[in-house]
Formats: structure tokens, sequence, C-alpha cells
């Protein structure tokens, strides 16, 4: 009962203390505001770099081609070594049949090349189609199966591939330390602001002191206090989070550049990233006045 | 009568390196009204820093209503605030608030019930002599009813203990004497226990109570009745 009382007025007071205090809550809001909005749009950013690497590792694959004069034997045998290595995540042969079906069947112009040759002097190969777990490791399965006995020659984008790979893992890691470094000054700014209109109220709390207010008593005002300013710092974000990011994405009708990069479809990700966006907002103007008040709690 | 108030071989030095207090011993009993007097620098505001634990003493013990004070944590003064009450020189009033609220203040903060808020902020403002300025605030008061909502404010939660560091130090003659009644009054009435910082000789020699005479740090006289000597500061 005490409990509630106390947390009733500490409401009372935070929302008080915002609209007295109107100026400095502003500047504190516009900053969060700010940081907020530099962070939501590097999460976004960081997330759809995480996807399209994701959707094109997804793609990745090794095709093996086999030699003209493997028996079924051969052919099993390739399968099993293929197996066997440890970064194979699933494998599909193809006959050469199959893949001029396949190819007669995506285009006009295959099928009438392809019709014409025999199949003696058709130049296509029986493939074994490979898929991998770890793409890092993707040159390194395509040597082991290239080694394979009665494996004619092994394809798969090697060079431009791994160094898009590459880029891509770089784009993330920047994109999370800009997203913490980000945090951090937002702490530091709300800890400045805070602190202003703290030192406004030092009588009050000095007098809180005297009478016996415990710590808790004291503090948990201020830290409301820098719940709603978060709260309020998160409101432009979140709205360029959910509108921005919808118009983003249907501006580019989905795709960045080229069929490869593709985007994360805004729903349900623009709610996530508000969600993250205002809870962030919210830890990170407690965490702020939390530490700001604790100076003036020192005896 | 029990001590309220023991002081065992206290010494305090602040980090500057000054002495403000060497080797106090002392006893307050409950219900007593005493003065500290000496002149500037004797250690009497030092003193009543350490009993309300603003400072800690460097050597010794000092103990308050049962608790030892050097060694309660900064999380838990406030379990020592509760005991006593506080005035000051500069009454320390929220000017934004009115005469009942900065009373109020003093419940709020610990929680209280609003019903039983009100019953005891207006008991305290009868005490003092306010109950029909409860709407006014403080800038609407004169120095002495000024300090009077601070006393209110100090007494509203009952405390053993009502310390008093200079609480006559901004106001005129007559409105001295108007506080001295007051706390005259709360001492008799509620049986708390008046410890007072002063160099108001005047104020001193007419109330005729125990007078603890600090010098320089060091205890000079512990007197019943006593008076404002000027020999000894």
């Amino acid at each position: 009962m005490k409990l509630f009382r106390m947390l009733g007025r500490s409401i009372r007071d935070a929302i008080k203390s915002v609209i007295r205090n109107f100026s400095l809550s502003l500047a504190s809001i516009s900053c969060i505001t700010i940081t907020l909005i530099i962070v939501a749009v590097a999460i976004m950013a960081s997330y759809n770099v995480q996807n399209f690497t994701k959707e094109i590792e997804k793609d990745m694959t090794i095709v093996a081609f086999l030699d003209n004069d493997a028996t079924e034997e051969d052919v099993k045998e390739v399968e099993k070594t293929i197996k066997s290595i440890s970064n194979v995540d699933k494998y599909t042969y193809q006959t050469k049949q199959e893949v001029k079906e396949k190819m007669q069947a995506e285009s006009d112009v295959f099928d009438t090349v392809l019709k014409n040759w025999s199949d003696e002097e058709s130049p296509l190969k029986d493939t074994i189609q490979v898929k991998v777990k770890d793409v890092q490791k993707l040159s390194n399965t395509a040597e082991k199966i290239q080694k394979i006995d009665k494996v004619a020659v092994v394809r798969y984008g090697s060079g431009m591939v791994d160094k898009m790979i590459a880029a891509f893992n770089q784009v993330e890691k920047i994109t999370y330390g800009i997203v913490i470094a980000l945090i951090i000054v937002t702490v530091f700014l709300i800890i400045n602001t805070i602190k202003l209109t703290i030192s406004a109220r030092r009588r009050e709390i000095g007098i809180m002191r005297l009478v016996g207010a415990s710590n808790f008593t004291i503090k948990t005002p201020f830290i409301i206090e820098g719940m709603i300013l978060g709260i309020f710092g998160s409101i432009v974000p979140i709205l360029i989070t959910m509108y921005g990011y919808t118009a983003f994405y249907k501006h580019f009708d989905g795709y960045l550049y080229s069929q490869l990069i593709q985007l994360i479809k805004p729903e349900p990700f623009i709610y996530q990233v508000s969600l993250a966006v205002i809870v962030i907002g919210i830890i990170v103007g407690m965490i702020g006045s939390a530490s700001a008040v604790r100076k003036y709690l020192k005896v | 009568m029990s001590d309220l108030i023991r002081l065992k071989n206290v010494e305090k030095r602040y980090k500057n390196g000054v002495t403000a207090i060497y080797d106090l011993n002392l006893a307050i009993e409950k219900g007593s009204f005493v003065f500290i007097i000496g002149g500037s620098g004797s250690g009497k505001s030092t003193l009543i820093k350490m009993l309300y634990r603003e400072e800690k003493p460097t050597k010794g013990q000092v103990i308050v209503g049962g608790l030892d004070v050097a060694k309660l944590k900064n999380s838990k003064v406030y379990k020592l605030r509760r005991k006593l009450g506080i005035v000051f020189q500069d009454y320390r009033l929220l000017p934004k608030q009115t005469v009942y609220e900065n009373v109020a203040f003093a419940l709020e903060c610990i929680g209280e019930k609003k019903d039983v808020i009100r019953i005891k902020v207006l008991k305290a403002l009868e005490d003092v002599g306010l109950k029909n300025k409860v709407h006014e605030y403080p800038d609407k008061l004169s120095g002495g009813e000024q300090q009077r909502v601070a006393i209110a404010r100090a007494i509203v939660n009952e405390p053993k203990l009502l310390l008093c560091d200079e609480p006559t130090g901004n106001l005129d003659p007559d409105m001295s004497m108007e506080i001295m009644k007051v706390l005259e009054d709360i001492n008799k009435r509620r049986g708390t226990t008046i410890v007072m910082a002063t160099h108001d000789k005047e104020i001193v020699n007419k109330m005729k109570k125990q007078v603890i005479t600090l010098k320089e740090g060091h205890l000079v006289k512990f007197k019943q009745k006593g008076k404002y000597e000027d020999e000894a500061i």
C-alpha cells in the first residue's frame, strides 16, 4: 500500500517536473529524439544487411560437373565422398538430361539450341549441386570437392562472393558499433540535461534528505522523469521508422539496386524496430537520470 | 531519565586538516532543553551536524536514540532523520509551496497516508500558532513566521529530538523570543528533547536551560540552568 502511495507520488512529481522545467525537458527530449533517429536508422540498416547477407548465403551453391565417362557407380562414389565432407548441408544430383530439360524450360533460346544437340554432342554434364552449412568455408569445401575423382570442374561464385560476404560482415559490425556508441552518447547527454533540472531542485532534495526520505523515494521521481523523457523522445523516431521505412520500401519496390539485395518487409519489422527504439529510449532515460541524481544522494 | 544522546571520545577533523572537535564526551537526557554556545569556530555547528549525520566523527562514538550514527551507511541515514527534526537559521522552506504543503512534505516523503498527514500537519501548525496561515506562501510571511513553519515541519513527525542550528540568527529580538516560546512549549508539551546551537546571549540568559559551552573544539562547561558566560568563550 505504502509502496503504491509512494509510486503514485513519484509519478505525479515526475510529470510536474517535466512540465515545470519545460524548456529543459524539451532540450532533453530533442537530444533523445535526434540520437534515437540515428539509432533507429542504424538498426534498420544493420538488420537489412544481415537479412540480405543471409538471403545471398542461402542461394550460394557449389556445382560439381562430373566427367562425361562417369558411370552410375562413379556417381554414387562421388555422392558418398561429398556426403562425408562436414560442411556439406545437402546436395542434389542432376543428370545431363535433367539439366537439359530444365534449361529448355527456362528459355526459348536454350530450347532451340539444345534441341539440335544429340546426347553425344551435348556440352552439358551430369552435375551435383551442393549447399553448404557455413558460407565462410565455401571455397575450402569447393576445393575438397574438386579433388574428388571423376569431378571435372567445380564452379561457385569464387572471389566476388568471398569479398561480398566479408564486406557485409564488416558493414554489420560497423552498424552495431554505431548503435552502441550512439546509445552511450545519449546516456551522457541525458545525464547532463537531467543534472541541470536536478541542480534546480537541489534545495528540495536537501530538504527531502533532512526529513528522512529514503534514497529510493528521492530517486524514483527522477528515474520516472527520465522514463517520460525517453518515451517522448522516441515518438518522432518511431514515426520515422513506421512511415519512413514503409515509404522507402515502397519506393524501391522491396529491392535495392538489384533483385539480389532484398529489403525486409515493413511488417512486422517496423513494429519490432519501434519497440526496440522505445525500450532503448526508456532505459537510456532511466540510466541517465539515475546516475545524475546519484551525486546528490551522498552525504 | 535515560540518555537520548551520548558522545564518547568524539573527534572531528575535516579533510582540510582543521580539527573542529577534540575528544568530546557528552550525555544529553531525554526531554531536556540544551543550548550549545560558543564563538565562531568553536564547533557548535559541527556538533549539531554530527548529531544528524551530515558529518561523521573521525574518532569516537555518537549515539542518538540508540543508533550509532558514525556506523550508519549513507543509504540508511533516513532511519536516523525520521527520529529527529532539524531547524536552520535560513528556514529552508520550499518557496513554491504553501505553508500546509511545506509541512506536509515531510510526511509525504516518508509515505504517510493523506488523512494522517492532514491531522498531523494541522496539529503541528496549531502548536506553532500558524493555523490561520495554512494557505499562505512562505514569501508572504515574516521571518519569525517562516521559522515557525520550519519548526512545524520539524515536529510534524513527532520526533524525540529537535536540533536547532542558530534558529534565531536571522530574527530580531522580539521574533527570537517568540520562537523560543514556541520551542519551550514543544519541549514541555510534547516532551521533545531540544538541542539548540546559538550565540544569542540574551536568549540563553533568559531561558535558564542547560548550557554546553564549547571553545575551539573543546568542551569547556556543561551547566544546568547555565548562563552565557563571555569569559568562557
